[in-house]
């Protein structure tokens, strides 16, 4: 088992002529994945590196079931690229795009929760299933099959605990970057309930950072709900306020937002904390040992 | 994005919320100019883009326009330290002259994104002309909310309750409304990311005014307003802010010494937080990006080294979409060019992680190489230490 990913994923790649679109398409394929193809308005009937394109996502829907879309088109338009996929009814919409404007992810986000599509991201490296389906930008080989359910606002340093939890011979289950940006589409709380009702998950690591309230949010549906021993990491302890660091949505304002509130909350709800991202993958396998 | 206040209220003005009656200048003739244009008592105001500006002795009551001049003459040029500024201040280019009105009430209001709704949020409150995170901490109940429908808007019963709730009444309530539907459209025709009036104020005559005003824009939606683009003031930046965004980095600097050149936001945070942990202070947080050319990397190791501030660094990549052999490339193309008079640390771990230890080591660079980030920190923190 796992969550969002699996053998029966099929993805279809939107923004698949470009440059990032293109080569992420084959880095996915060679994983394992199946990528059925991809989607350039206006490319239609063509094929790019041996992927066929289509005009529009309704037609890789119906052409090849296609049940999942990974987007890589360019901020001005991915929020229509996101609504277009939802608007075919893909279940799974997975946005690399990083830079979309706010106001527009606030209309999209609005309009999903019309639909039965889930969105992750945007601004997000993806969703991998080690061993059954890559759908992103992540490097695949540090991954191995596992136990452990990773989910992380950030993308490099999800790397950094999956390679710790693999050089350790800790396998995952999911790995689920839900992105950096203030408004996404799927949030800890809806990851740490997959988390929770997937058998194969045994212990979940969560990696949050500063800025909004997500992890606070987190800490109280774990205190009520998750049954599962959390390990969490929350970066940003020496950022200064007032200052986006990097992430759009990595910003303390007004004094909320700091790592120590976010770690208080989740202390309180019986998370282990890590203080260093040099033992992130250490304290996940002494928590495994003691469950 | 942050816009001084001329210019807010100049936007402000344009989209029918009332703005005291004023204009900007550059020289204490220009201050008396406008105080000449204005007649009666003026206020002199110091265009930066930090807040406390008051306290710091930036804004001056003037009855006259000589006193004007005088006010603008002791303002413009003088370095102003508030509690947002650095340490250093900021040097005052321009005040705003404007008509000094007698004030009977302060109210608040602003619309910013509330993430946890992921929508716009209203905020109104009665207590205007303090911090708003000091009334949300004192007390919450002051501060009035109404939340944008996503497609909709701000209905117009939603700014009625606001402005009933602020308690105005007759023609001040009906001038609120509309300052709020008003501020509302401006917010999102412009892609604010906080469009802030405190205070809004009633004034002896009934009048309702934003005496301040504040508009701060999202970054990632620059490419659609050219016109804001275009207010954008690189003076009020760090020049090692502003070298680094010409290159596309994403760079801030900080008061430590030990630099930092990580990709990705999350590690790059996390990094300075290990450099704390091992005794340490961060000088700058350096996100090269996914997919950084050896020409960013060498842009962005020259920018950070030249922060006379820094005595180590620490290079730590994981590199997925940056392999690591176009990091070294960069790294030693760098180094070459610049040449090496700070002790380097590297770590570097995922895609061609081989290749690129390969080509740093047959480099003959003084480089220290790292296990993992816990070895790099304690290594860049003791050699900055040493160093210093």
């Amino acid at each position: 088992m796992s969550i969002l990913a699996d053998k029966r994923t099929r993805v279809v790649v939107q923004g698949i002529t470009g440059r990032e679109g293109a080569f992420h398409a084959a880095r996915c394929k060679e994983y394992g994945t199946t990528v059925v193809g991809g989607v350039t308005p206006g490319k239609g009937g063509t094929t790019h590196d041996g992927f066929p394109v289509w005009n529009t996502v309704a037609e890789a829907v119906a052409q090849e079931g296609a049940n999942c879309a990974l987007i890589f088109v360019p901020p001005a338009a991915a929020a229509d690229a996101i609504l277009e996929a939802a608007g075919a009814g893909v279940a799974l919409i997975v946005c690399v795009t990083e830079g979309i404007p706010v106001a527009d992810m606030v209309r999209a986000k609005h309009f999903l929760a019309s639909t039965p599509s889930r969105l992750v991201g945007p601004n997000c490296p993806g969703v991998i299933t080690p061993g059954q389906a890559k759908i992103g930008i992540m490097p695949g080989h540090i991954h191995t099959p596992g136990a452990v359910g990773v989910v992380s606002r950030s993308g490099t340093l999800t790397y950094e605990v999956v390679q710790q939890l693999t050089q350790r011979g800790i396998g995952q289950s999911t790995c689920v970057g839900i992105g950096g940006d203030p408004v996404n589409g799927t949030s800890f709380v809806d990851v740490l309930r997959l988390f929770s009702e997937d058998p194969e998950t045994r212990a979940i690591m969560l990696i949050g950072e500063i800025g909004g309230t997500a992890e606070e949010e987190a800490a109280v549906l774990i205190k009520e709900r998750v049954k599962k021993p959390v390990v969490a990491f929350i970066c940003g302890q020496t950022a200064p306020p007032g200052r986006r660091m990097g992430h759009a949505g990595a910003i303390i304002a007004g004094g909320k937002g700091t790592a120590a509130e976010k770690m208080a909350a989740l202390g309180a709800a019986g998370v282990t904390l890590v203080k260093s991202p040099a033992e992130m993958g250490a304290t996940v396998e002494s928590v495994l040992k003691s469950a | 994005m942050k816009i001084h206040e001329y210019q807010a209220k100049a936007i402000l003005r344009e989209f029918g919320v009332p703005v005291p009656a004023g204009e900007v200048a550059d020289t204490p003739a220009g201050a008396r100019a406008v105080a000449e244009k204005l007649g009666g008592r003026v206020v002199v105001k110091a265009q930066i883009h930090a807040g406390g500006r008051g306290k710091g002795g930036g804004i001056k009551l003037a009855d006259d326009p000589p006193g004007a001049e005088a006010a603008a003459r002791a303002i413009l040029g003088m370095r102003l330290k508030t509690p947002q500024t650095p340490p250093e201040g900021i040097e005052v280019r321009r005040v705003l002259v404007e008509e000094a009105s007698p004030i009977r009430q302060e109210l608040y209001l602003s619309v910013t994104l509330d993430r946890a709704r992921a929508t716009h949020v209203v905020m109104a409150s009665e207590a205007g002309g303090m911090e708003i995170e000091e009334v949300a901490a004192k007390s919450p109940e002051k501060i009035l909310r109404e939340w944008g429908h996503p497609a909709l808007g701000l209905q117009a019963y939603q700014a009625r309750q606001l402005a009933f709730g602020l308690g105005l009444s007759g023609d001040l309530f009906k001038a609120a409304v509309a300052a709020i539907l008003n501020l509302y459209r401006c917010y999102l025709a412009k892609d604010c990311s906080l469009a802030e009036i405190n205070p809004l104020v009633v004034t002896a005559d009934g009048r309702l005014l934003a005496l301040d005003a504040k508009l701060n824009f999202d970054d990632n939606a620059l490419y659609r307003r050219p016109e804001i683009r275009a207010l954008r003031d690189v003076n009020e930046e760090d020049p090692l802010d502003v070298e680094a965004s010409k290159f596309n980095l994403n760079y801030i600097k900080l008061t430590g010494n030990v630099g930092c050149m990580v990709n990705g936001a999350g590690l790059a945070m996390a990094t300075m937080d290990i450099i704390k942990l091992a005794g340490g202070e961060p000088a700058n947080f350096l996100d090269v990006g996914g997919g950084a050319s050896p020409e960013q990397i060498e842009n962005a190791f020259r920018i950070l080294t030249s922060d006379s501030s820094v005595r180590a660094v620490f290079i730590n990549i994981f590199g997925g979409i940056l392999r690591c052999d176009r990091l070294a490339e960069g790294v030693i193309a760098a180094v070459k060019k610049l040449g090496l008079r700070l002790p380097v640390v590297v770590r570097m771990e995922g895609t061609n992680v081989e290749l690129g230890k390969k080509m740093l080591a047959e480099s003959g660079l003084a480089l220290t190489t790292a296990e993992d980030m816990g070895d790099g920190a304690r290594k860049v923190v003791e050699l900055a230490r040493r160093a210093a």
